[in-house]
């Protein structure tokens, strides 16, 4: 079964003075995550992934389109006990304890009484908030705030967790940690979903993303599928000056240092660079591909709409 | 259902009472019901009656402005500070629930703020008269009519929060509250007019709160009794409308997009 | 650091202090102004949002405070009196000292009272609308009717149905009678206020009371001794030259002194009270061409000692 099964799930909202203009704020998705996997929502700011996450999550009413959360349709309320949601820069009741928080949304979760104090204990220790258990949450820092929201997103043991942004406003410390929980939760049998614009902590944790920009689908998949889409480039390192105008013609980028040569080129070229070298005589050194990133997959995708960001 | 009814109400109740703003409006208010009975000596005669006076319209003026805060203080910043999210979006709390379990809470606090300010008030009467009598009966039911107004206000100002910024609905609450007082006046004028006029004047009349008739505080100042049949209707009539505002609140906010 | 804007902070403050009393000072003498700033009694109480006990104390204080003010600086005029008293009583119509000062303090001659028994009247009129159950406000209708008004018949009206309701006290009956009958002579005044002060708490209408009394009492002496100086003129065919003389002749056993200790003058064979000013009230024993309470400027008039 699909943990998240999205089809032509659309939002537009009425704008303009008299409210006769309508804007996108997604534009009809379709979508699966599947359960067990980490799924990632990519885009820059403003471009629907928190829409999508408010429209699954009942916050926000779609305009179009249905959507299935384990299996279940959106208005089912009692699926909200097996989901677990973590909203961007969290705030919570300022005058109560963690230990009180969570125990208040572990009952409201309908977690059984007898677990209750157990479970909240348990997720305390996970995000490391053990020790601040009993400190108003008011003097908590944003970092430990973000903390015990990842608490209550999984003290009632969700199956289907939902991040808006998890690591912002959290030091490098603190983002490895929530890594390493993602990494965890998954390894219990969770399905993590979450959206982030930083792209460095999407291509580590995740099994599959979508990008999104400007309330559309710009690709969805498995990451390493993508990164192979738009890699293709190897570095060939080798000894010999002389190579250099052979290597040029067939489009590589050189930088000398001494009689060393680094040459960055498309892989299809890769045999007649190899040829190149051979009739100028060069010394090969090394061939290596060149890792692409997710960013050069993002940027690509995005690409089009920002043409003066694009990487050669 | 009533589990989850009862945590939300607890919850809010919780949050109410450890916000210090609370303490401090209430510690201004038995300021104020102290120094009445300073102010009282001015004219030896009506000592008791200034005591009465001053004390009750300080609870009634404080309490209403505290129900109004912390009314407001339900939905309209728990939108803006998105408190809200956490509960709705990943528990299976109904938003209807959410509403009335918010305003429970409200009405516990409140109950626990009006018992306060009037133990303070008691004890300056007892030292004024050096005894609580039978006469002083009617002084709860006073104190008991401003414990419905702060109910059907802090209704209302939960009404507004569901669909305004916490700014006007501070400021319609205020509003409604003054206009409220006049509600007697506005039926007597609707009864006046004629046409159009009449059917819009009455039903405004009709609609607004009538708190006019739950300020009971010049009535009880000269010992004058409150009739048991005026407190069950009161009674009544505030069940009864809160429940209507409470309706529309739900209506509005099960239909409303949390951006 | 500390003391130097803690000295400042006190500097200020007594500054401000200062100021204020001042500022007080320049709008205590706009009197007529004053008419103007009193809202209709109907508007405040729809601005009271239903506070309006408390508004009522509140003018129940200015009207005091306004009575002391103007009363001490013997003033001729209490414009703002009646509207004040209109507005507490409007405010809070249940508020019987209003109308028990007002009954007394709006119908007595300048500088005891505004000089205005008609509203004195229509104020006490209100009150027993409002308060059918307060036997007292009967005795301040009739002593305005009787006193101010000089009508003994409705005055006698007015205690004889106070005296009908339950919880009035004896004397209510009695001076029903009294004025019935002797409505000229000081025993039925001198009873009537010997009950009313009995019957107050409010210290300036026992001191009022007891003004009053001292005041018959003045007239009651007058009358006496002028009888006993009339008698010495009988007697001798001459004036007294003085006290002296009389008791020497036996129409007199001490030297004659008014309730304020001062002794009473015999000036061309007429009896007067040595300081007019102190008794407002007096009938009798006025030098000629004097009022009790004249202004300065006035003819015959004399700075009363504690005044200066």
């Amino acid at each position: 079964m699909a943990a998240i099964e999205i089809q032509g799930l659309e939002k537009s909202y009425k704008t303009g003075f008299f409210g006769n203009k309508r804007k996108q704020g997604l534009k009809p998705l379709t979508l699966t995550v599947e359960e067990g996997e980490v799924f990632g929502c990519l885009g820059p700011n403003g471009a629907g992934k928190t829409t999508t996450l408010k429209l699954l999550l009942g916050l926000v009413f779609p305009t179009g389109g249905t959507a299935r959360i384990l299996g279940r349709p959106l208005d089912d309320i009692g699926v909200k006990r097996f989901i677990g949601f973590l909203p961007e820069q969290p705030y919570f009741y300022d005058h109560l304890t963690p230990l009180e928080l969570l125990d208040y949304y572990a009952r409201l979760s309908g977690v059984d009484a007898r677990e209750r104090k157990r479970k909240v204990d348990t997720a305390l220790a996970r995000v490391g908030m053990s020790d601040s258990a009993k400190t108003q949450l008011r003097k908590f820092s944003k970092g430990m705030l973000q903390r015990v929201g990842i608490a209550q997103a999984i003290v009632h043991d969700p199956k289907l967790v939902l991040l808006d942004e998890p690591m912002s406003g959290l030091d490098p410390i603190g983002r490895r940690e929530v890594r390493d929980l993602v990494q965890q939760l998954n390894e219990e049998g969770k399905t993590i979903f979450f959206s982030t614009h930083i792209l460095s902590d999407a291509e580590t944790l995740c099994d599959r993303v979508a990008v999104l920009n400007k309330g559309e689908l710009k690709g969805v998949g498995v990451v390493a599928d993508l990164l192979h889409e738009v890699s293709g480039e190897v570095e060939v390192v080798c000894s010999g000056a002389q190579a250099i105008p052979a290597l040029s013609a067939l489009g590589a980028v050189c930088h000398a240092t001494g009689n060393v040569v680094r040459a960055l080129l498309p892989e299809r070229s890769l045999e007649n660079a190899l040829a190149a070298l051979r009739k100028s005589q060069a010394r090969l050194i090394s061939v290596t591909p060149v890792q692409a990133t997710l960013e050069d997959y993002f940027l690509s995708r995005i690409g089009d709409e920002k043409p003066s960001e694009v990487k050669a | 259902m009533t589990g989850r009814l009862w945590a939300i109400a607890y919850n809010t109740y919780r949050e109410a009472v450890r916000d210090r703003v609370l303490y401090n409006l209430i510690l201004f208010a038995l300021l104020i019901v102290g120094s009445s009975v300073i102010f009282g000596q001015i004219s030896l005669q009506i000592n008791r009656i200034v005591l009465i006076n001053l004390g009750l319209t300080a609870i009634s003026l404080f309490g209403i402005v505290i129900a109004i805060f912390i009314g407001i203080g339900l939905v309209s910043k728990e939108i803006e500070k998105k408190t809200l999210y956490t509960v709705l979006a990943a528990r299976p709390v109904r938003r209807w629930e959410f509403i009335t379990g918010k305003f429970l809470g409200l009405v516990m606090t409140l109950t626990v703020n009006a018992l306060l300010m009037s133990v303070g008030f008691f004890a300056a009467v007892f030292y004024v008269s050096h005894r609580l009598g039978r006469g002083d009966l009617q002084l709860v039911t006073a104190v008991y009519f401003i414990l419905l107004e702060f109910v059907m206000i802090t209704a209302l100002a939960l009404l507004f929060s569901t669909f305004s910024t916490p700014v006007f609905s501070s400021i319609f609450a205020f509003a409604i509250f003054a206009i409220g007082t006049f509600g007697e006046d506005l039926r007597g004028i609707a009864r006046m007019t004629s046409g159009v006029t009449h059917w819009a004047m009455t039903g405004a009349a009709y609609l607004v709160p009538n708190f006019a008739a739950l300020n009971v505080i010049s009535q009880v100042a000269h010992d004058t009794a409150v009739e048991p049949k005026l407190i069950l209707l009161n009674t009544l009539y505030v069940l009864a409308y809160t429940a209507a505002v409470l309706t529309a609140s739900v209506w509005i906010f099960e239909r409303r997009n949390l951006k | 650091m500390g003391t130097s804007l803690g000295l400042l902070l006190a500097a200020l403050l007594a500054a401000s202090a200062i100021l204020v009393r001042q500022v007080d000072r320049v709008r205590d003498d706009e009197p007529l102004q004053e008419v103007l700033y009193i809202p209709s009694p109907t508007v405040v109480k729809r601005m009271s949002l239903g506070y309006s006990g408390l508004l009522a104390d509140i003018y129940w204080t200015r009207v005091v405070q306004y009575f002391g003010t103007k009363h001490r600086a013997r003033s001729k005029q209490y414009l703002i009196l009646k509207p004040l008293l209109e507005m507490t009583t409007s405010l809070d119509p249940k508020l019987l000292p209003a109308y028990q000062f007002g009954s007394v303090f709006l119908a007595q001659k300048p500088p005891e009272g505004a000089g205005d028994p008609q509203s004195a009247a229509q104020l006490v009129e209100s009150g027993i609308r409002a308060n059918p159950q307060s036997w007292r406000l009967y005795y301040d209708l009739g002593y305005i009717y009787w006193l101010e008004l000089k009508d003994p018949q409705k005055a006698a009206d007015a205690f004889d149905r106070g005296s009908r309701i339950p919880g009035a006290l004896p004397w209510m009956r009695v001076m029903a009678a009294a004025l019935a009958a002797h409505a000229g002579e000081t025993e039925t005044a001198t009873y009537m206020w010997t009950n009313i002060l009995k019957s107050t708490d409010d210290p300036n209408l026992r001191r009022n009371a007891i003004n009053r009394l001292r005041c018959l009492r003045v007239d009651s002496d007058v009358k006496r001794l002028q009888d006993a100086v009339d008698e010495f003129i009988k007697q001798s065919g001459r004036r007294p030259a003085n006290w002296q003389e009389m008791i020497s002749a036996g129409l007199l056993f001490g030297l004659p002194v008014d309730p304020r200790g001062d002794v009473y003058r015999l000036v061309d064979g007429r009896v007067q009270v040595a300081q007019p000013d102190y008794f407002p009230f007096i009938t009798r024993g006025l030098p000629p061409g004097a009022t009790p309470g004249a202004l300065p400027g006035e003819k015959g008039y004399k700075v009363p000692k504690h005044l200066i």
